[in-house]
């Protein structure tokens, strides 16, 4: 894992003794709200419905054993007992007072943990894969490049002021886990034919009230120039993004507004004045940082197939369990392990104090004291041996955490929606959780397969509905909630933006709703093996518009 | 009618106004029951935010439901209560554990 130098704990220690004189002078009147605000956002503290939020950055999903043990200590001393893991791959704790914030920081500074950077019109917490470091299918390990990007972003003068937020992921393989076509900046590392890493580069994606799908701006960045080049795309968004109007400040606007062509001629432009110059990353710097992440030593422990032959036989939880939360790792004795934090009924994202500090205590034992936050508001723990996979179910039973539903329908994102959220319009949590339920039987789940199903519980789309194969969008119609579906979104290597199947539902409606979906997919897909995604694709929005409507029509 | 509501500077606890100050719950919250008592709870919110005492105030719309007041929005239930998905915290759990 990366490891704070000199330079970065004298930054962070620097960082948490400023802020904690801001709140001093706060709390002291010595400074208004208006002057205060952009400092607290700048330190990831915002102010919801009903207390302050403080979001803390998890560079790249990326965490040790330690470090989640701390973030169950502040929930348990500073919070209510627990936390919510973001799709930004951050937690957020729903609680703090803002005069416990200083204590807080320096809680978090002691394990090489900040708050920097989680919200203002800067460059946010960079995300990768998930499966970094552990996937069989990836070509590098994107998270070196994260790094290079979160101390490049870091109080960047020219870029912490910029029209609006910018969110960079990156990921290492072919197949998009970190869902890189959403976001402002998306990287693909990838290889030339001759053998060379470097990246892809997508540019302008984004959700909120204006969904847009990135586009590929250049096939081959050779490593060497990821900063300059992410400086050319970003002093040009820098200048010519629309500062007039929030709703259309993100780059998505400028890219759509300008043209794919244009953009891309004055991002090369912009380079050709960079490319040769101080950003260039000497090779020597990025296998330092490379040097970092280098994976653990994993012995060979191929005693893994009989044990886990074993164990299913023993124990069908954990046969189930196997098949669903668990993927292939790069070493075959090895795999990586999704923590279902979406047990049935669950507020999707949440973890207690508990678990927390008993999550820690299994990746100590047995995961090399690694783990990752998903964009997906699950765990992982990316290196675990195939013989110790069943002592794991077993410890994460003990907590609630073994839940078998990994990419199935009951493994919803949610934004807190109005439960907690100042800008949400209307609840999503509750309406997770009654989908969940109803979805309960995890036999039935398998018998659907793969169904993303996200919710947002306002138009700012943190839940991420747009690119749900099942979206929820809540809203406020009259002074009640409403929910709006969209269908046919994707967030990988094809990512799509949802269309709008129709009119909303009401909260008592749109379980039902989501259940006549499921159905009308079940009836049509060719075989158990076509997923929803991919049926949804072939047939279109008709069938399942009139499942959902047809009747209304006759009526009328 | 309408009530006076912010977050308290400190904690970011939500506060209502009722009986000369800021207080944790909403159900005795002054009701200002035309424009002059409007303008009255305005200028009190003002000062109170200029005094440092609360972030983020504003006048919202309530009713009197079994003699006590309840704000009119669902955003505002909310803020009253706690999130409805976790009764455990928030008002409704301090009002659980005092008739407790």
């Amino acid at each position: 894992m990366y490891r704070y130098d000199e330079f970065d704990h004298d930054f962070v220690q620097a960082r948490v003794a400023e802020f904690s004189d801001q709140v001093e002078r706060r709390l002291a009147g010595e400074i208004t709200e208006d002057q205060f605000k952009p400092l607290r956002l700048m330190n990831g503290v915002y102010l919801q419905l009903h207390a302050y939020m403080l979001r803390i950055a998890v560079p790249y999903g990326t965490l040790s054993g330690k470090q989640l043990r701390m973030l169950g200590h502040i929930a348990r001393k500073y919070d209510k007992g627990y936390g919510h893991f973001t799709t930004r791959q951050n937690i957020q704790f729903n609680w703090p007072a803002l005069s416990d914030i200083p204590a807080i920081l320096a809680d978090l500074a002691s394990v090489e943990m900040h708050a920097i950077q989680t919200s203002g019109n800067c460059i946010r917490n960079v995300t990768a894969d998930h499966f970094a470091g552990a996937a069989a299918d990836e070509i590098a390990d994107p998270r070196p490049y994260a790094e290079i990007l979160r101390q490049w972003s870091s109080v960047h003068p020219e870029f912490s002021f910029l029209p609006r937020k910018f969110k960079i992921a990156v990921t290492g393989a072919e197949r998009d886990r970190a869902a890189i076509q959403t976001h402002d900046i998306g990287l693909h590392l990838k290889k030339n034919a001759a053998g060379e890493l470097g990246f892809a580069v997508y540019v302008g994606g984004g959700q909120g009230r204006t969904p847009m799908v990135a586009r590929k701006i250049r096939d081959f960045l050779p490593e060497a120039d990821l900063l300059s080049y992410c400086t050319a795309i970003l002093r040009v968004y820098n200048l010519n993004g629309r500062r007039d109007n929030k709703y259309k400040a993100r780059i998505k606007i400028l890219v759509h507004e300008t043209g794919v062509e244009e953009i891309t001629r004055q991002v090369e432009a912009e380079w050709q004045e960079l490319k040769d110059a101080e950003l260039k990353l000497p090779d020597a710097d990025i296998r330092a940082i490379e040097a970092y992440f280098a994976p653990p030593s994993l012995a060979d422990r191929p005693e893994g197939d009989e044990a886990v032959k074993l164990a299913r036989l023993d124990s069908k939880g954990f046969s189930e369990w196997l098949d669903q939360n668990v993927v292939t790792h790069r070493h075959p004795d090895y795999a990586a392990v999704t923590i279902s934090l979406k047990g049935i009924g669950e507020v999707p994202g949440d973890a207690s104090a508990s678990q927390m500090e008993a999550v820690a205590d299994i990746a100590e034992k047995y995961a090399f004291d690694e783990l990752r936050v998903s964009h997906e508001q699950n765990l992982i723990l990316p290196h675990v041996a195939r013989a110790d996979l069943k002592a794991v179910y077993d410890a994460l039973v003990d907590i609630g955490l073994a839940t078998a539903n990994s990419n199935l329908i009951s493994d919803i994102i949610a934004c807190p929606g109005l439960d907690y959220c100042a800008l949400a319009t209307a609840r999503s949590i509750p309406i997770a959780q009654e989908i969940s339920r109803r979805f309960a039987s995890l036999e039935r789940q398998r018998e659907i397969g793969e169904l993303k199903l996200k919710i947002s519980g306002c138009i700012n789309a943190c839940g991420h509905h747009h690119v749900g194969h099942i979206g929820i969008l809540g809203v406020e119609k009259k002074g009640t909630e409403l929910y709006q579906v969209t269908l046919g979104g994707s967030a990988d290597e094809n990512t799509s933006v949802g269309e709008i199947i129709g009119r909303g539902f009401s909260s008592d409606e749109i379980t039902d709703a989501i259940e006549q979906i499921v159905e009308t997919y079940l009836g049509l897909r060719l075989d158990p093996h076509e997923k929803f995604i991919d049926a949804y694709r072939r047939v279109g929005p008709a069938p399942f518009k009139e499942a959902l409507y047809a009747g209304e029509a006759k009526a009328a | 009618m309408k009530i006076l509501t912010a977050n308290r500077l400190s904690d970011g606890i939500a506060v209502w106004y009722a009986n000369g100050g800021w207080v944790e719950t909403v159900d005795h919250a002054e009701l200002a029951r035309d424009q002059a008592a409007e303008d009255l709870l305005e200028a009190i919110g003002a000062k109170a935010y200029a005094d440092n005492q609360v972030v983020d105030v504003n006048l919202i719309d309530a009713d009197i439901v079994d003699g006590v007041v309840e704000p009119v929005r669902l955003r505002e239930k909310i803020r009253a209560a706690g999130p409805t998905v976790r009764g455990d915290v928030g008002k409704q759990a301090e009002r659980t554990a005092q008739s407790d």
